[in-house]
Parts: C-alpha cells; structure tokens; sequence
C-alpha cells in the first residue's frame, strides 16, 4: 500500500511518501491512521488529532470508515486551502 | 482542456478570449479571479507556497465541473489554478464560466470556487516574518460550500 502525506503532515512526519505493510487487521482507514502511529514518535505526533487530518483513497475523498487494501494509494492531509 | 494546474501565471484576458473564440451561442461569461494577499490573521504576508496532489487535483477539479456543467447549462467552463511560490499581488486562481445567460455564468462560477476551496487538495503555506506557516482551513469556507449541497 502507497501512503502519501501532504502540507504538514509531510513535514512533521519527514516523508512525503512511502510503501507500507499494515498487518490484515487494518481494513479501513481508521485502523490504518491507528497502525501509523505505532510507526514512531513523529507519526504518533502528527496523527494525534484526527479531527485535523483528512483522507483520499485513490485520489477521493473518504471518511475514515473507508476500507483499504493492498493495492490502494492512501493520502493523509489537513483540510485543504486552495482557491 | 477545460481543468489546468500549473506553476507558470496566466493572462486573464487570453484566457477569457480564448474561452469564447468562435462561440457565438455564449451570451455572458462570469470570470473569478483569486490574488495572494499582503496580510493574513493581522499579519504580513511576503510569499505564499501552494502544495497540491499531482493526480488528484486535476481529478478533483474535474469532478467539480462535471458537478456544475449537471447543475447549468454551460458552454463553457475554465479552471486554470497554481501552485508554487507566490508573491502578494499574484495571480492563484481562475474560474470561469460561459452560458447563454448569466444566471448559469454567475451562479455556477460561484458554485465552483466555493467547491473547489473545500474539494480541490491544495495547501498554502506562508511566510510571514514570525516564520512560516500553515493556513488553516476556515470554517466560512465550509459554509460557503455547504449552501451548494442539494
């Protein structure tokens, strides 16, 4: 699975992007935000208020209830501020 | 192409120029056009740096003008919007939009850049003389959009 990280999330978490392997009971996006955190302390850091961090699934929009698989791209972000 | 990112500034006239070249079913065309600003939150602004998501943002947009070409009946619709460093004073953002009649032209480009400010994934950061920053998403911006939701 290709986890992407945008805005601060980037940089807090120092990658703009890597190839994860969460274990089989990670099955949507909430459970994946929680296996993320356990990665380190700047993961912990910068995923520790969910009400702030956003998620695509294959470049949509999804509610953490989302479920995701292997071959999923998983975009995690604040809320955007284009315009 | 109706839906452009890019790091390079546009020429709003070329661009409406060329949006109507030859239409001659178009009546009216309802243009939006974002600057960066020199003060943000009560403090200055020196540049601004616009992130987005290479893929999705054009995805997203283009979702946004299908969403509005369903709404209106449109001619034509045109997003150009940037990303990279900008000073104050630059060009951001461009939506326009070309009907018979301007109802649909000024409802569906308002329609448009209010989705777009909640939709398309694009970060600003700025810097100010306490440092670079974040911008926060507001609120406003979501009930801006959520008059649009049917």
């Amino acid at each position: 699975m290709k986890v992407l990280y945008f805005a601060w999330l980037r940089t807090k978490i120092g990658v703009a992007q890597e190839q994860v392997e969460p274990p089989a009971d990670v099955t949507d996006v909430g459970g994946l935000v929680e296996w993320l955190k356990t990665r380190g302390p700047t993961y912990a850091e910068a995923l520790a208020n969910t009400a702030v961090v956003k998620v695509a699934v294959n470049q949509e929009h999804v509610p953490f209830d989302h479920p995701v698989s292997a071959g999923d791209e998983v975009a995690l972000f604040p809320p955007v501020t284009g315009g | 192409m109706s839906v452009r990112v890019q790091r390079e500034d546009f020429d709003v006239g070329a661009e409406l120029a060329a949006l109507t070249a030859g239409k001659t079913a178009i009546g009216g065309v309802t243009s939006f056009l974002g600057l960066v600003r020199d003060m943000a939150g009560g403090e200055a602004v020196s540049a601004m740096t616009l992130e987005h998501y290479p893929g999705m943002t054009e995805r997203q947009l283009e979702a946004i003008e299908a969403e509005a070409r369903r709404r209106w009946p449109l001619d034509e619709v045109l997003i150009v919007h940037r990303y990279g460093r900008l000073e104050p004073g630059d060009r951001i953002v461009l939506v326009a939009t070309a009907s018979a009649h301007r109802e649909a032209a000024f409802e569906s480009c308002h329609f448009l850049i209010d989705w777009l400010k909640t939709r398309a994934p694009f970060w600003k950061l700025e810097a100010t003389p306490e440092g670079e920053r974040w911008v926060d998403a507001k609120g406003s911006d979501d009930d801006a959009a959520a008059r649009w939701e049917t």
